[in-house]
């Protein structure tokens, strides 16, 4: 199979996914296509902190708070400036850009352990934060801010919840295209030669520093325009939606899809949306049992995720050979010892 | 050969890279071999090999009893002490820390403490430094106490590789000379790895010479230490 | 002045706390290089159990033996078969399995147990003696009993052959190995004693801030914190990272910035320790080899 068809097949497979994913509400309900929009807006989520975990090497367990900032500023913006809905996807991705990159800086000095340890205390502080006296005129305080759903525009005869699918839908393609043509670039490549052999890249000319921050500041991006677009959907934004379990629940998205890849996003979106919805008919508690179990059994019997187990099934159907580069390679651990690539 | 260890078609790999190639060699009870060879012609390895630190398939028998497939401690608890390259001292304990960790598979106290008083007698100048952390130690320091810690393991069988690196010459020689004593008197076979091809011939019964993994020469060590093309092709000397 | 020195001794009171979470973490981390992230929730989860017996109509102290003694013991099973296989797996992986035990010892407890809160008693006498109000009985039985554990550890691991192997196995495996010593079983007994240090830890802080499934998630931080300010390699570093931290905590939050932001000045610390020395103020300076 040449690599021209082989391109092919996956525009193909891309383009008929969203085709169908056009389709659906059509013959979804209302609630439905919420839950679906959900999906989204969580695969926006995942691909960002696939940027900086799977392709950057930079472990997040906080991102969560990325989503905050941006569902905070959407809400904030909507509620305090009657701005609309639309307008403030735009304002969230920047500010979270900059929280990110921000954050990225001090994180520079940190790897692998320190980092993920870094952001989880991150998460940890992020509803406690969030419920601070004094930015309760933003905030709302514990209490959090509750926004109107936004109509469909041009009184279009569809209902609100599909008018926001559409939106949504809509974004993630801009969101997936974009970082696609990112990563398929020289700045992809940086990213990953970072995350691989980070010496090698600095003598290779690569500023580590400034693509590692910038890594950050991006990934923190698209969570933040996920968050905006979370609020705008749920029309509710406060502290304790966003607890450190929401930064696992990210973690277990990224995880079960599949590190390093793109439709990888997709697959965890789906799993951070629907699981919970099945699993709490059985117990508050089960939800988080079942990410529990999908994190550990996840590393043991399939690291490369949903994706990837997909993509290695589809690889022996055509081809002898398999692209490791496509697979998440590990990371070196703070002992030294420096793995063997899998083949 | 037949007697304390018996290697037959030694192979090894770190990773997919093979290093040894099947060697054969062997060692009598309270007898002294040694491998010689230049750097990367897998004598370290082969001492790795024995103590199960790499990949290894073959036949390896020690005392008769088939090891090639036990793990490093089971190999240790058998009674043979490796001395590793770098030394392996455990930096933050001190000495007789050191000593006594060399002995936790041991249950006889008596023992334990009369071996402790004898390696002291060979190496006074760790008694001196007994409370002192042992990473604070003088390289040849380090070396007696990494051989003085294998031995406190009772050892039939003692692995050195390489004791003379990094040491002025007459420690190596003060500590040759303990060899020589330890299995003259505890009947302790070694099996020693060394560049220093002089000082392992003068101590050793039998040589093997070692080439990209493969072993070019076997004999008495004698023989080697005499033979010119050999000692001057391969010896350097 | 009277509230300054009940803040520092209520400080210290909680501090022990820390301590003994930052030394359960520092002895995981001594053995593995690995950060224990579901070390809170091993923690929460032995204090149900506690409870659970204390219910069946154990007296406390059985139950605490009984508690810790299963804690052991389940830190040993979860060395044993959950971290072993994947022993020489890549940071990301060991990561997500910590943060997964995390999540089912999370759930399992909500199970279990409810989210209800539960109260849970103090086996030391309501009103405070000695100390003219400073300091509750509790809270000098807490320091107590964590010197008195911190003691009990001090001296396994100085004076008996098998603490001895322990460090030992801690610090040099390979060498370890070579001496007969089995690694494997060393790192797993680290996990037992890790947790069962954990579960003290648990049963003396739930009296106070009362036992739920989320109780420790707090706790967790200012264990890190403190076992970061200390020196992760260091297990004095990570004692005394943590009474440093309980008073900090209790300062800062009575005179600068209140108790609303409290878990902030952890991760400020957190952040702050490891962008500035992060081998604490204790622990070693590592150079790694480029």
């Amino acid at each position: 199979m040449t690599p021209g068809s082989d391109h092919r097949n996956r525009w193909g497979v891309a383009a008929t996914a969203v085709v169908l994913a056009c389709a659906l509400p059509l013959v979804l309900s209302n609630y439905q296509t919420f839950q679906l929009t959900l999906a989204l807006i969580y695969a926006i989520a995942l691909f960002g902190l696939n940027l900086l975990t799977g392709y950057n090497g930079q472990i997040s367990l906080g991102h969560g708070a990325f989503y905050a900032i941006g569902a905070y500023t959407a809400a904030i913006l909507m509620d305090h400036y009657d701005l609309p809905y639309w307008a403030t996807i735009v304002p969230a991705g920047v500010v979270c850009l900059g929280a990110g990159f921000l954050f990225g800086l001090p994180a520079l000095r940190l790897e692998g352990l320190y980092l993920a340890l870094a952001t989880f205390a991150l998460a940890v502080c992020t509803p406690q934060l969030l419920k601070y006296k004094l930015i309760e005129k933003w905030t709302g305080g514990v209490q959090g801010i509750v926004l109107l759903k936004p109509d469909p525009p041009l009184d279009l005869p569809i209902s609100a919840d599909r008018w926001l699918y559409y939106f949504t839908l809509a974004i993630t393609v801009l969101a997936f295209l974009f970082g696609w043509n990112l990563l398929r670039g020289r700045t992809g490549r940086a990213l990953v030669a970072i995350r691989d052999h980070p010496i090698a890249a600095e003598t290779m000319g690569i500023n580590a520093a400034l693509y590692k921050s910038l890594a950050f500041g991006v990934s923190a991006m698209y969570t933040g325009i996920a968050g905006a677009l979370g609020a705008i959907v749920v029309q509710f934004v406060a502290p304790d939606s966003f607890s450190p379990f929401l930064s696992i629940s990210f973690l277990v998205g990224v995880v079960v899809g599949g590190l390093a890849s793109i439709s990888g996003a997709i697959f965890g979106g789906l799993v951070v949306e629907f699981i919970p919805n099945v699993a709490d008919s059985i117990s508050k508690a089960a939800p988080w049992a079942i990410y529990g179990i999908f994190l550990l059994g996840f590393m043991y019997l399939m690291p490369s995720g949903v994706a990837g187990a997909l993509r290695v099934l589809a690889m022996r159907k055509t081809t002898r050979q398999t692209q490791g580069a496509h697979v998440a390679p590990p990371l070196t651990r703070s002992t030294g010892e420096v793995p063997q690539k899998s083949q | 050969m037949s007697g304390l260890l018996e290697v037959r078609h030694l192979e090894a790999s770190y990773g997919p890279t093979k290093v040894l190639h099947g060697i054969d060699f062997g060692l009598d009870a309270g007898g002294i071999a040694t491998i010689l060879g230049a750097n990367g012609a897998g004598k370290t390895s082969t001492l790795r090999a024995l103590s199960g630190l790499i990949r290894r398939s073959g036949e390896i028998r020690f005392q008769g009893d088939r090891i090639d497939g036990c793990a490093t401690e089971d190999i240790a608890r058998r009674g043979i002490a490796h001395v590793p390259d770098g030394r392996g001292t455990f930096v933050d304990l001190t000495v007789e820390e050191n000593l006594r960790v060399g002995a936790y598979t041991r249950r006889d106290s008596a023992g334990i403490a009369a071996d402790l008083d004898r390696v002291y007698g060979h190496f006074p100048r760790l008694a001196e430094r007994r409370r002192q952390q042992a990473g604070t130690l003088s390289g040849g320091e380090q070396q007696m106490l990494a051989i003085s810690r294998a031995l406190m393991l009772r050892p039939k069988l003692l692995l050195l590789d390489e004791p003379s690196f990094g040491l002025a010459p007459l420690v190596v020689r003060e500590i040759f000379d303990i060899l020589r004593a330890i299995n003259r008197e505890q009947k302790v076979g070694i099996l020693l790895v060394e560049q220093n091809a002089n000082l392992a011939l003068a101590l050793a019964d039998r040589a093997y010479l070692l080439e990209t993994g493969m072993v070019v020469i076997a004999g008495p060590a004698e023989e080697l230490s005499r033979d010119e093309t050999i000692r001057r092709s391969y010896l350097g000397y | 002045m009277e509230l300054f020195w009940q803040q520092v001794l209520s400080g210290l009171a909680t501090g022990s706390i820390y301590a003994s979470l930052a030394l359960a973490l520092v002895m995981i981390y001594q053995a593995t290089h690995l950060v224990n992230f579901a070390q809170g929730e091993m923690a929460m989860f032995s204090t149900y159990i506690a409870w659970a017996l204390i219910q069946a109509g154990l007296p406390y102290w059985a139950a605490f033996v009984l508690t810790v003694a299963i804690a052991f013991v389940g830190g040993v099973a979860i060395e044993r078969i959950v971290i072993r296989p994947l022993e020489s797996a890549n940071v990301l992986s060991l990561v997500i399995v910590f943060i997964g035990l995390l999540v089912i010892f999370n759930s399992v407890a909500g199970w279990i147990f409810t989210y209800t809160i539960k109260t849970f008693p103090s086996p030391f006498p309501a009103e405070a003696r000695f100390t003219h109000g400073y300091i509750s009985a509790h809270e000098m039985g807490m320091i107590a009993v964590v010197l008195v554990v911190l003691a009990l550890l001090f001296a396994f691991f100085r004076f008996t052959s098998l603490g001895l192997a322990m460090r030992a196995a801690a610090q040099n495996p390979i060498s370890s190995r070579l001496v007969g010593i089995r690694v494997g079983w060393m790192l797993a007994l680290g996990w037992g004693l890790a947790a069962a240090v954990g579960a003290v830890a648990g049963m003396m802080v739930a009296p106070i801030i009362f036992l739920d499934p989320n109780m420790m998630s707090g706790v967790l931080l200012y264990g890190f914190a403190a076992a970061l300010l200390g020196g992760i390699d260091n297990p004095v570093g990570a004692v005394v990272g943590g009474f440093i931290v309980g008073v900090m905590e209790n300062l800062v939050g009575a005179f600068v910035i209140g108790p609303d932001l409290k878990l902030t000045v952890a991760l400020v610390l957190i952040i702050g320790v490891l962008v500035v020395r992060p081998a604490g103020l204790l622990g070693r300076r590592v150079v790694t080899r480029v």
